[in-house]
């Protein structure tokens, strides 16, 4: 597995767009509610990548994604893409 | 394993007031993240508008003053010109900027003031119930056009971007939007470039305006508010650099 995200479900709002967006589908919405009435994201993290879209898009900024250290080379020369390699190893 | 994208120092860790699926949550996001990228945290002064981001400052962990609607751009003109040393940024969406504030942002275009402004045109007034703005697409559904917005009678969506870009007194105007992560990637690289443009000290105004989706007065989902910026909204406020 080269990626893990993390979510604070009791922040989630329950919006949906991290699930539209995963390309894995691997975020699924739950079946129960938290404390504020939100059927809130769940990480399967099941096939993740770490490609961190869901974090991109998340309105509420609570979805924390993390690499296998290995891994992520493969990944930024993979992506190829000027802008994500970028904001990915600044985070690191 | 090791973290590649967590919340970024500058977004206070805590939870906003916006509805699901609202674009200021991805606005206010990527502005945190450009301010700590640029390490100017210490010296910034934001200036939030009247409307849903009228609570702007409890979520962005540098200083900031709260205005009367539309009033921002004249307040940073004063901000600026009494520290120029401070970069000063005025968060405003299009009810607060298109409309109560056009005189104020287009008198401090026109008089060339170094400000950055973050413009998030989410095509009506969110906080009063959804009201039609000047930005409201024609045909589009609002709390006070209920029969769709009509050229006759209730005008035109208001270009504010194209007629500040032809004012000299604007470095750089760009328009983007939050539809997907490769567009929330390019507002952001847009931002940066705005403040960037300010500490270089660029002689004039930069805007970003943020096409951003407000699904409780769209009355769709955050997925399909998406989609319709991408498919609708972008016809009539076309996404591209207009200025420098
Ligand atoms: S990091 Fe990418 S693959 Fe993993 S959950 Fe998020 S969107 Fe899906
Ligand atoms: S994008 Fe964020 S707020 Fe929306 S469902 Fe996913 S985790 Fe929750
Ligand atoms: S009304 Fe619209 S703009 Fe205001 S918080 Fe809700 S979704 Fe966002």
């Amino acid at each position: 597995m080269a990626g893990k995200i993390s979510i604070d479900t009791e922040r989630c709002k329950g919006c949906g767009l991290c699930v539209m967006i995963c390309p894995k589908k691997c975020i699924l919405t739950a079946p129960d509610s938290n404390q504020n009435g939100y059927f809130p994201a769940q990480a399967t993290n099941a096939g993740c990548t770490g490609c961190a879209q869901c974090a991109i898009v998340c309105p509420e900024g609570i979805i924390e994604v993390c690499w296998d250290d290995a891994e992520r080379i493969r990944i930024v020369e993979i992506a190829g893409k000027p802008d994500a390699p970028r904001l990915i190893e600044e985070k690191a | 394993m090791k973290a590649v994208h967590k919340r970024t120092p500058v977004l206070k860790d805590c939870p906003t007031h916006y509805c699901p699926g609202c674009g200021h949550g991805i606005a206010h996001r990527i502005l945190a993240e450009v301010i700590d990228e640029l390490g100017i945290q210490g010296r910034t002064i934001g200036i939030a508008p009247v409307g849903c981001a009228v609570l702007a400052y409890n979520y962005l962990d540098v200083d900031m003053i709260e205005v009367a609607h539309g009033r921002a751009p004249a307040v940073a003109t004063g901000m600026k010109r009494t520290n120029p040393d401070s970069i000063v940024f005025s968060y405003q969406g299009d009810g607060d900027l298109a409309a109560i504030g056009t005189a104020e942002i287009l008198h401090a275009a026109h008089r060339a003031e170094p400000l950055t402004v973050i413009f998030i045109n989410n095509a009506v007034f969110g906080m009063t119930g959804g009201q039609m703005a000047p930005t409201t697409t024609l045909g589009q559904v609002t709390a006070t056009t209920p029969a769709g917005r009509q050229a006759r009678g209730e005008g035109y969506p208001l270009q504010v971007s194209e007629i500040l870009a032809l004012l000299p007194g604007t470095v750089y105007v760009e328009r983007c939007a939050l539809s997907g992560t490769v567009s929330i990637k390019r507002a952001k690289a847009a931002i940066k470039h705005a403040f960037e443009l300010q500490m270089d000290g660029a002689p004039g105004l930069s805007l970003v305006e943020v096409l951003s989706p407000c699904p409780t007065y769209w009355r769709m989902s955050p997925g399909d508010a998406m989609k319709w910026i991408k498919e609708e909204m972008s016809q009539v406020f076309p996404i591209a650099r207009l200025k420098g």
